[in-house]
């Protein structure tokens, strides 16, 4: 079979290194539509991945095992299931619509080689099943997003990259450590090296200790996501990072951190996660409020959403510590759909900032009278995001508030006031922003042809998932099942215990 | 026939769809136009569709048609399910009959505005969405169309966003239901906990294992959610802003439809309901204040649509009266009949505005009778039907509300006798104050150009200098809601149990969970008899006392005026102080504080941790950079071995 996997890894490295070996001198164009074809063709082999890719089987699929470092005990192994199938869609999707609709026309060879790189890393951390492949796949995300801050970014370009590096770096520092312990750990008990996940799942670790590693995992993920109160940097990055950037920022990495929850926090320790589900669980919820409170009092476009990311964020990290089916499927299907409707909606500031040269709310005015498929356009992006059922972002935030209520209810009580904040501050800014009346009456150019086109593909997956999300569903759910199973839990409602109507929930 | 149910949504989204690119083209009046037919083809297949489920009987007029699966996961199971019972249908047939009447009505009252074209396409998503909420066969799929429809009623409360106003309320119309939605979400939770299932088909029988403490809570879970919807206590401050929309919007969504939505849900969850008594008389109570407390404010109004809108929260309030106390038929009876009257009274009162310039004030206007002859019968005919005067629509079905609640509780009916007495009123001095009386409309302005352009409202003919009366387009429809304000009694005729087609009609959907009438026939007649002298007093105080004289300070307490100052006690106790908090957490807490603790945090667990102390330098930056020289070392090491 096609090594798809290893393909949609070392594609873009390749690429990403010819572009740093190619003169600098080449016209601009040159650069940019190697980059866009390069993300055209990394899409359509993820997507050819997904065509291959047997549906109702929860198991990893395409697993590509081969020895590395064999003194170590560290092996080049990936694959892929359906948990990891909807997010490496994502990525090559986000990046083929970044390319596309907010290229940066500054030093482009640079541009594009980061980019491919940091492509290859996102996709690579998805499928890796190493440790420590991992881990390096993971890191090597903050380079070329590091770089790509502060060379395309806004004014506070340099300090916003700083802050993002040391603080997402730092929580990697607790996970590296926790990888380490647990690695010989598993030597000691076993006395076999291996970074392999599937080996090390089975180490035995005592209560203590499978706590204090989670913690130092969940560090880093945490950071990543972000959770609340570890976001400080978001705002910052999210601000100050160029367009194309940020959509990946946002839409992407975010969800590194909680597929590494998933991934390893639920796997390498389901006992810890589960004592422990109710402190990140409090975290999230906090966050979604915290998130919503900030949000409504931001006046910059770019930072207000960057706090309903955090409030999104705590839906999704709320669903994955719940635990329980409709809490898990809501959970990752979120992820997708947070990643959709957040790019769509940082492109679309992004579009703005172009014309005006401002993503200040008190600055922006009447783009609605001026442009007005520009403005329903941002309109479809905004009802997603505030979960407006018959869209994307219901079916996730209704699956995880529900999943939540089945085990913790009073979590998902208050997470549920979310649903009403996400209206107001969201609202609030469309307001100011679309329908206010620009007073200096200022020029909007209406939404051209190619813009319309990179976007596309967001604004029809958030009518398609809202109103048929069965085949990601479809994908999502047995490999939580299976998940479910490896952690055993089970959840029982009166109504699946008691009488005949429901069947057992986790099978 | 039954099977044709899923044309019914088909039509309107279909509209929406050619619509959306389309209508700008198309333009006026053609866009109306193929707005207006997609809504009545939809109200054809409801007809077809009825025919068939006729002829069907007992538990064969429940029919489920499962389009799609919309989404499984674990022991969730939701489909993209229509379901057709007497009830839906009932909610059908006049959602898209009222619909298409208001459709045509539009092309008229919409013609000049520079977005004719997206008035259609958001109406055509309104009834598209209006039609999933009714025919959903489950309560998340419900929620769409609750949902839908709330969005559309943002996007046309704030169709002339230019205005602040409108915009302003456009929003707090989305963020009150907001609150409601909460309510919503809570209540299906709930019921899927203890039931296991969303889908109508098996909840109802599933849902007997419900206690009477967790049957209460969701019936008041989704009590909050039909209280946003449907403008009740505490919630109904939205209903009256909306007026802000372009008049059919009003008429449509914030009188006939959506604000209906609630008083359909409470009565589709009827079996649980029946479970909750303790809910049931909370219902009712809210419902009985709700309609009073509206209609003291509708008596101090002077915007001619505010008045209406106060009108409808109290009629809604009705609604609820009845549902808390079992009478769910009488309940949609006087939906029904409400659709009528109250969207021929606001499509009334939109040709008034039309006429008058958009001229809004009824202190400003005045002897209108003589100059629109069909607006002005139309528009009493409406008056006397709201009024419950025999034999108008309104008496039948209030009627029928009064009773069941006397019946509930006499005290309950007191309040609600009074309100009927005070609905005759404040519709009274609307008439007298728009139809009767002197022409204050030239007096007061002095000039022959009556009232402001404000609205943006059909610009351009501002050389009329008297009123006039509206274009066909319009009239007709006023007539064609006047002869059923006048004639929508005979769908339930109390005489004999073979003239109460509505009940015939929709006992089987409620069974055990409506009450049985146990009131004596003498009962019942002296009731009916105090129905209609309510109705007299209201009418000639507001004859009396409005008919010549139209400045009265002291019928209209500023109290009444601001609406018991509802709004603005909300203003000053949640809007303004959570705005104020929302920026310090902006600019002080988020920035300053949380910041700040988690770098101070971070760097005290760097120091204190053993693994790091060795290469800690003070600085979190070089600290972060050694780190990152380590991983590239290793990272080369790994490739060299790789490649070796």
């Amino acid at each position: 079979m096609f090594p798809y996997l290893n393909v949609l890894i070392i594609l873009p490295v390749v690429a990403s290194l010819v572009l740093a070996i190619l003169p600098k001198s080449l016209n601009p164009k040159v650069f940019r539509n190697l980059g866009r074809g390069l993300a055209l063709v990394v899409f359509a082999i993820s997507v050819a991945m997904a065509a291959q890719f047997k549906v109702g089987f929860g198991g990893f699929q395409m697993v590509s095992v081969h020895s590395w470092i064999p003194t170590f005990g560290i092996s080049w192994s990936l694959g892929v299931d359906g948990i990891s199938l909807v997010l490496v869609l994502l990525t090559s999707l986000l990046f083929l619509v970044a390319l596309f609709g907010a290229a940066e026309n500054k030093d482009e060879k640079a541009y594009v080689a980061w980019m491919l790189l940091l492509e290859a890393a996102c996709i690579g951390s998805f499928l890796a099943l190493d440790l420590f492949g991992f881990f390096l796949l993971f890191e090597l995300t903050l380079i070329p997003t590091y770089f790509l801050i502060g060379n395309w970014g806004f004014k506070n370009r340099g300090k916003a990259a700083v802050k993002f590096f040391v603080y997402t770096f730092l929580g990697s520092a607790f996970m590296l450590v926790g990888i380490l312990s647990l690695v010989f750990i598993h030597q000691a008990t076993t006395g076999h090296l291996t970074f392999e996940l599937a080996q090390l799942t089975k180490t035995t670790l005592s209560s203590a200790t499978a706590k204090w590693l989670f913690l130092a995992f969940t560090a880093a993920f945490a950071v990543k996501a972000p959770v609340f109160p570890f976001h400080t940097w978001s705002p910052d990055a999210y601000g100050e990072a160029p367009t194309s950037t940020v959509m990946i920022l946002a839409g992407v990495m975010a969800k590194l951190g909680t597929y590494g929850m998933i991934r390893f926090d639920f796997q390498l320790f389901p006992a810890a996660a589960k004592s422990l589900a109710p402190i990140l669980m409090t975290l999230a919820v906090i966050g979604i409020v915290y998130g919503a409170i900030v949000a409504s009092g931001e006046k910059d476009l770019k930072r207000l959403i960057a706090y309903s990311s955090l409030s999104h964020m705590g839906f999704i990290v709320l669903g994955l510590f719940a635990l329980s089916t409709q809490g898990l499927s809501g959970a990752v299907l979120q992820m997708v759909n947070h990643g959709l409707y957040t790019a769509g909606m940082f492109l679309l500031v992004g579009l703005i900032y172009e014309r005006h040269k401002s993503t200040d709310t008190n600055v922006l005015s009447g783009i609605q009278a001026k442009a007005p498929i520009f403005a329903g356009v941002f309109t479809l992006v905004m009802m997603a995001s505030i979960g407006v059922p018959g869209l994307n972002g219901f079916v996730g935030e209704f699956l995880i508030l529900l999943g939540t209520f089945v085990t913790h209810r009073w979590w998902a009580v208050v997470a549920a006031t979310g649903v009403i904040f996400s209206a107001i501050y969201l609202l609030w800014a469309y307001q100011k922003v679309f329908h206010r009346k620009d007073e200096a009456d200022r020029p909007f150019a209406e939404i051209k042809k190619s813009e319309f086109l990179a976007i596309a593909p967001i604004l029809i997956l958030i009518v398609f998932i809202g109103v048929y999300p069965r085949p990601f569903l479809d994908r999502i759910d047995p490999s939580v099942h299976t998940l479910m199973r490896q952690m055993s839990v089970t959840y029982t409602t009166p109504a699946t215990s008691g009488s005949a109507i429901g069947s057992g929930v986790s099978k | 026939m039954v099977s044709f149910v899923a044309l019914i949504p088909l039509f309107p989204i279909v509209g929406f769809f050619v619509l959306l690119p389309l209508g700008k083209k198309l333009g006026y009046p053609k866009a109306g136009w193929l707005g207006t037919t997609a809504i009545f083809l939809s109200f054809v297949a409801s007809v077809i569709t009825w025919v068939g489920l006729l002829a069907r009987t007992g538990t064969h007029r429940v029919f489920v048609d499962h389009l799609f699966t919309w989404m499984n996961v674990g022991s969730l199971k939701l489909g993209i399910d229509l379901y057709l019972d007497p009830l839906s249908m009932t909610m059908v047939l006049f959602v898209t009959g009222v619909a298409t009447i208001i459709h045509a009505y539009s092309i008229g009252y919409m013609k000049g505005d520079p977005r004719f074209h997206q008035f259609f396409v958001y109406l055509n998503l309104f009834v598209f969405s209006m039609i999933v909420l009714v025919l959903a066969g489950n309560i998340p799929l419900a929620f769409v169309g609750w949902e839908g429809v709330g969005a559309c009623s943002y996007f046309l409360i704030s169709f002339w966003y230019e205005k602040p106003s409108a915009a302003t309320a456009g929003k707090k119309a989305f963020i009150v239901n907001r609150i409601g939605d909460f309510g919503f979400l809570l209540g299906s939770f709930l019921l899927f906990y203890w039931v296991g299932t969303l889908n109508y088909a098996n909840l109802f029988g599933g849902h007997l294992i419900l206690s009477k403490g967790s049957a209460t809570a969701i019936a008041l879970l989704f009590f909050l959610g039909a209280a946003g919807k449907s403008a009740q206590l505490p919630l109904f401050t939205w209903l009256v802003d909306a007026m802000e929309g372009p008049t059919p919007v009003s008429a449509l969504i914030h009188a006939a439809t959506m604000v209906t939505a609630g008083v359909y849900l409470m009565a589709r969850l009827a079996p649980i309901l029946h479970l909750a008594p303790t809910a049931s008389m909370v219902i009712a109570i809210v419902g009985v204040l709700t309609a009073f407390i509206a209609a003291m404010a509708a008596t101090s109004q002077d915007d001619i649509k505010k008045v209406l809108a106060y009108s409808t929260v109290s009629q809604l309030g009705y609604m609820f009266l009845a549902v808390g106390s079992g009478a769910y038929v009488a309940a949609i009876f006087l939906m029904v009949t409400h659709a009528f009257y109250k969207a021929l009274l606001f499509l009334g009162s939109g040709s008034v505005i039309h006429s008058m310039h958009d001229e809004q004030d009824i202190k400003k206007m005045g002897r209108l009778r003589r100059y629109m002859p069909i607006t002005s019968v139309t528009f009493i005919i409406g008056w006397l039907s709201i009024a419950g005067f025999p034999p108008f629509s309104g008496f039948w079905s209030k009627g029928d509300v009064l009773t069941s609640a006397f019946q509930k509780s006499p005290f309950l009916w007191l309040i609600g006798a009074l309100t009927a007495i005070l609905t005759a009123y404040y519709m009274g001095r609307e008439v007298m104050l728009v139809f009767f009386g002197d022409a204050r409309w030239s007096a007061i302005s002095g000039s022959g150009h009556q009232g402001g352009h404000g609205a943006g409202e059909h610009e351009g003919d501002m050389h009329v200098s008297a009123p006039h009366e509206s274009p066909r387009i319009m009239t007709l429809p006023l007539i064609i809601l006047a002869v059923l304000a006048v004639l929508g009694g005979l769908l339930n005729l109390p005489f004999a149990s073979s003239t109460r087609f509505l009940e015939n009609w929709l006992t089987p959907v409620f069974g055990t969970a409506l009450v049985a009438n146990s009131l004596s026939g003498t009962a019942q007649v002296v009731l009916g008899a105090m129905d209609a002298v309510f109705a007299v007093i209201g009418i000639s105080l507001a004859w009396s006392l409005w008919r010549t004289n139209w400045d009265q300070p002291n019928l209209e307490p500023a109290l009444l005026k601001r609406a018991w100052g509802i709004d603005l006690a909300y203003d000053a106790v949640f809007a303004r102080p959570s705005t104020a908090l929302a920026l310090k957490m902006d600019t002080v807490v988020d920035r300053k504080i949380v910041d700040g603790v988690v770098v101070l945090v971070a760097t005290a667990i760097a120091k204190l941790s053993g693994v790091l102390r060795k290469i800690q330098t003070g600085y979190v930056r070089s600290y972060a950079l050694g780190i990152a020289f380590g991983a590239v070392i290793l990272l080369g090491y790994a490739v060299i071995k790789a490649g070796g």
